[in-house]
C-alpha cells in the first residue's frame, strides 16, 4: 500500500460527506465512524479490545484508563445534572473493566454568558458525586468559547483505577453457557432527559437512574463471582450493549423479553412515543456475564444492593448462530435485536 | 400496564393460534393496512403463530412511506431557506428525497426540528415572529384532526408566519385501488384501528359489499391482531363479507365526530400521488380555498419541484402487498437504514425497516416458536 492510500478518507465521501447527529447516537453509524475513522487511524492491541476502558500493564500492576465527554441538554434533569453524569459515567466505565476507580480529571468547555450560579451548582454536584463514588478529582482544565459556539457547558473527564490481579473482564472473556444478569430496570435516564428537553408531561416525573455502580460491581468481585464481562447500558441502551458483545465474540446472546424489568411510567412514555425501551440510555445500569455455576449467587449478591435490588437473569450465551442477539418475545416467538442507525425518532401516530 | 399487558399474554396468544388453526380449512391471504400493525406483527412474531395457509401481506398504511418523493424534495427546498424553521414528525426526517434528506440538510445548517404535535409548531411561530414556521403535515386520517386544528387556530389568531406542507392521504381509496388491481391477492383486511378511531367504519361498508371482502377493524397489540385475523378468517370460512370491529375498546361505529368536523372545516378531498404506487383519484386531503394562505407549497412556490424515484426500489409493490421486502434484490445490500433507496427502509412503520430490524438481513432469520 502506498503512503497516499492512507490519506483517503475511509468513509466514502459519497455516503456521508459531513458528520450527522446519528454518528454519535450509539448505533450502526457510530460503529462505522469508530471502525473506519478512529480504529483505522489509531489501531493497536490495547485499543482493539473494544472495551469501555483500556487495561494498562505498568510495573507489574494493572491500571484501567478511560475517558468520556458530556454534552447533555438540559444541564439539569430529574435525578441528576451534567456534573453527576460526568463523574458517574466515567467511574462506571472503569468499573466495567473490573477496576476500582481512583482518580479523575475534569475538562470544562464553557460558553461565554453561562450564569456563574449554574457552573457552581454543577461543580457542587460533581464534588458530592466524587465523594459518593469514592474517587478523587486530581486535575482539570478550563476553556471558554465565544457565545454561540458551545451549549453552556461541555465536560470531558478521564479516570484511572486499579485492577485486582487475575481479573480478565471484557467481551473477549465471554463464553458459551455464561448467564446474563441485568442490574435493574431500563430506560429511565433517556426518558427523564427527553421529558425535560421536549417538555413532555407525565403523571409523575421519571427520574434518571444516574448512579455510581461501585457498590454492586464490588459486591460481585469481592463475593468471588466468576465475572467474565461487565457493560454499562448507556447510549444505545441494553440492546446495543448486548449486540456489541455478541458481535465482538461472535457468539449469540439469547434473552427473554419478559425477564427485562421496565418501570411502568417509562413503558407508558415509550409506548406513546413509539420508542423501544431496550434502546433507551441508562446511566446506572449494567449487564454482567457470569459463569453459569455462579449465576444464582451473583443474582443474590446484586439484589442485596440498593442500586441493583431489581436485578434479574435475562438470558444466556450460546455458540450458534454467531454474532447475534436473539430475544424470545412476550408472546413466545424468537426474533433478533439489531443495532439501530442512530438514535430512535418518535413516530407519527 | 393496563391495556398493554393483557394484550401481550403468551398463553392467550397460543390459545388464539390453536383456535385459528382449528377454524382454517384452506389458504387465505389477508392484508394488515397499518404500518404500526406490520411492526407489531414482525416485532412480536405474530406471523409465526399463524397456521400454514394463512398469509399476511403488508399494506400501504405507512404515511411516511407513501409520501411522494417530490414532496420530500419540496420539503428540503423549503427547509433550506434561511428564514424557515421546518418542523416535522421525527420519522419523516430520514426519508430519502431524490438527493438528500431532512436530517442531512439540518447537518448543513438548515433549521429542521422534530415535534410531537403540529400545535407545537404554532407555539414556535408565535415565539419567532421574524421566521416562517412550516409543518410537514403527513399522515392518514389519524393525524389530520391535529393538523387541521393547527390551521384553524392559526387562522383564529391571525398568524401569518405559519404554514403546512400538506401530504395527507386517505385509507378507503387505497383499499379500493388494491382490490380493483388485476394482480390483487387480498381476500380480507385487518383495518387500521386508529384511523377508525377518528373516522369510524361506516365508510368501509360499501367496500365490503362491492368487493365481497371481510374488513375487521383491529388494534395494535399482538392479541388484537390475532383476534382480528381470527374474525376475518371466520368470515371467509363462513362465506361472509362484513365489517366487524375487534377494537371496540377504542373505536365506535361513527368515529369521533368533532375530529371529523375539524377535518371537514379545513380540508377537502383531492387527488394524491402515492410514493411507489402513483396517482389515486380522490385519495388525499388538501387545504380548502379559505385556508390556502396556509399552504406552504404556494407560499414558497415549490409546487413545480418534481423528482424520480430510484428504479431499484420496489416499495410500490411492497406497499400494495404484491411483494415482501425479502423479494427485493436490494434489501439489506444496496438498501439499508443507513443508505436507503426508499422510505419503507427508514420509516418506523415501514415494512422493510421492520424486516431489517427484527428479522436480520443477509442470511435472514426466520421467526421460530
Amino acid at each position: 500500500m502506498s503512503r497516499f492510500d492512507s490519506l483517503q478518507c475511509p468513509i466514502p465521501i459519497a455516503d456521508y460527506p459531513i458528520v450527522l447527529l446519528a454518528h454519535g447516537g450509539g448505533g450502526r453509524l457510530m460503529h462505522e465512524l469508530i471502525e473506519r475513522i478512529f480504529r483505522a487511524a489509531f489501531h493497536n492491541p490495547l485499543l482493539d479490545t473494544q472495551h469501555d476502558g483500556a487495561l494498562l500493564p505498568l510495573d507489574g500492576e494493572r491500571l484501567a484508563f478511560t475517558t468520556d465527554s458530556f454534552v447533555v441538554h438540559p444541564h439539569r434533569f430529574p435525578g441528576g445534572d451534567i456534573g453527576t453524569l460526568a463523574v458517574y459515567g466515567t467511574v462506571n466505565d472503569l468499573l466495567m473493566c473490573g477496576a476500582r476507580p481512583r482518580y479523575l480529571s475534569l475538562g470544562f468547555i464553557l460558553e461565554e454568558g453561562l450564569p456563574m450560579e449554574t457552573l457552581w451548582q454543577v461543580v457542587c454536584s460533581m464534588r458530592d458525586a466524587a465523594e459518593r463514588a469514592q474517587v478523587q478529582i486530581v486535575t482539570g482544565d478550563t476553556k471558554v468559547v465565544d457565545r454561540g459556539k458551545g451549549d453552556g457547558i461541555f465536560i470531558n473527564s478521564a479516570a484511572i483505577g486499579t485492577v485486582a490481579p487475575g481479573l480478565q473482564i471484557g467481551p473477549t472473556s465471554v463464553r458459551p453457557g455464561d448467564v446474563a444478569i441485568l442490574s435493574g430496570d431500563v430506560g429511565r435516564h433517556g426518558m427523564a432527559v427527553m421529558a425535560v428537553r421536549e417538555g413532555l408531561e407525565f403523571e409523575s416525573a421519571i427520574e434518571s437512574d444516574c448512579a455510581p455502580l461501585t457498590a454492586p460491581v464490588m459486591a460481585l468481585l469481592e463475593g468471588g463471582v466468576e465475572v467474565h464481562c461487565l457493560r454499562d447500558l448507556t447510549r444505545g441502551g441494553l440492546a446495543s450493549a448486548l449486540i456489541e458483545i455478541a458481535m465482538a465474540r461472535q457468539l449469540t446472546v439469547q434473552i427473554e423479553e419478559r425477564a427485562i424489568p421496565v418501570d411502568g411510567e417509562v413503558r407508558a412514555a415509550c409506548e406513546i412515543l413509539g420508542l423501544d425501551p431496550l434502546y433507551v440510555a441508562n446511566e446506572g445500569r449494567f449487564v454482567a456475564f457470569v459463569a453459569a455455576q455462579d449465576a444464582a449467587r451473583a443474582l443474590a449478591l446484586l439484589q442485596r444492593q440498593p442500586l441493583a435490588a431489581n436485578a434479574a437473569i435475562i438470558g444466556e450465551v450460546t455458540a450458534e448462530p454467531q454474532g447475534l442477539v436473539t430475544m424470545r418475545s412476550v408472546i413466545g416467538v424468537n426474533r433478533i435485536l439489531s443495532l439501530l442507525s442512530g438514535e430512535q425518532l418518535p413516530r407519527i401516530c | 400496564m393496563k391495556y398493554i399487558d393483557e394484550y401481550r399474554d403468551a398463553d392467550a396468544a397460543r390459545a388464539y393460534a390453536t383456535a385459528l388453526a382449528a377454524l382454517t380449512t384452506r389458504p387465505w391471504t389477508l392484508m394488515e393496512l397499518c404500518g404500526g400493525q406490520t411492526h407489531a406483527i414482525v416485532r412480536f412474531g405474530v406471523d409465526a403463530l399463524l397456521p400454514e395457509g394463512i398469509r399476511l401481506v403488508h399494506g400501504p398504511g405507512c404515511p411516511v412511506c407513501v409520501t411522494p418523493i417530490e414532496l420530500i424534495d419540496r420539503a428540503i427546498a423549503i427547509a433550506q431557506r434561511p428564514e424557515v424553521i421546518f418542523c416535522s414528525f421525527g420519522d419523516m426526517l430520514r426519508v430519502p428525497g431524490s438527493e438528500s434528506d431532512l436530517l442531512s440538510v439540518k447537518a448543513q445548517g438548515a433549521d429542521v426540528r422534530f415535534l410531537y404535535s403540529p400545535l407545537d409548531a404554532l407555539k414556535l411561530a408565535r415565539a419567532h415572529p421574524d421566521k416562517e414556521v412550516v409543518f410537514f403535515a403527513v399522515g392518514f386520517e389519524t393525524t389530520a384532526p391535529a393538523n387541521a386544528m393547527a390551521v384553524y387556530q392559526a387562522a383564529q389568531a391571525g398568524l401569518r408566519n405559519f404554514s403546512l406542507l400538506v401530504s395527507h392521504v386517505l385509507v378507503p381509496p387505497a383499499m379500493e385501488a388494491i382490490l380493483s388491481a388485476p394482480e390483487n391477492r387480498v381476500q380480507g383486511f385487518i383495518a387500521a384501528g386508529h384511523v377508525c378511531a377518528v373516522m369510524g367504519y361506516e365508510e368501509y361498508l360499501p367496500l365490503a359489499e362491492k368487493y365481497q371482502v371481510p374488513i375487521v377493524v383491529t388494534g395494535f397489540e399482538p392479541l388484537d391482531i390475532l383476534q382480528g385475523i381470527y374474525m376475518a378468517v371466520k368470515q371467509l370460512e363462513e362465506g361472509r363479507a362484513e365489517v366487524e370491529n375487534q377494537y371496540a375498546r377504542v373505536v365506535q361505529r361513527a368515529g369521533n365526530r368533532p375530529a371529523q368536523q375539524i377535518i371537514q372545516e379545513i380540508f377537502e378531498v383531492v387527488p394524491r400521488k402515492w410514493r411507489g404506487i402513483g396517482a389515486i383519484a380522490q385519495s388525499g386531503l388538501g387545504l380548502r380555498a379559505p385556508y390556502q394562505m396556509f399552504d406552504a407549497e404556494r407560499r414558497f412556490d415549490v409546487a413545480t419541484v418534481s423528482a424520480q424515484e430510484s428504479p431499484d426500489c420496489i416499495s410500490g409493490l411492497v406497499l400494495q402487498g404484491v411483494a415482501t421486502p425479502l423479494d427485493c434484490p436490494a434489501f439489506g445490500t444496496r438498501c439499508t437504514p443507513e443508505r436507503p433507496l426508499g422510505a419503507p427502509m427508514v420509516s418506523s412503520e415501514g415494512a422493510c425497516a421492520a424486516y431489517y430490524r427484527y428479522r436480520g438481513h443477509g442470511a435472514a432469520l426466520e421467526p421460530s416458536r
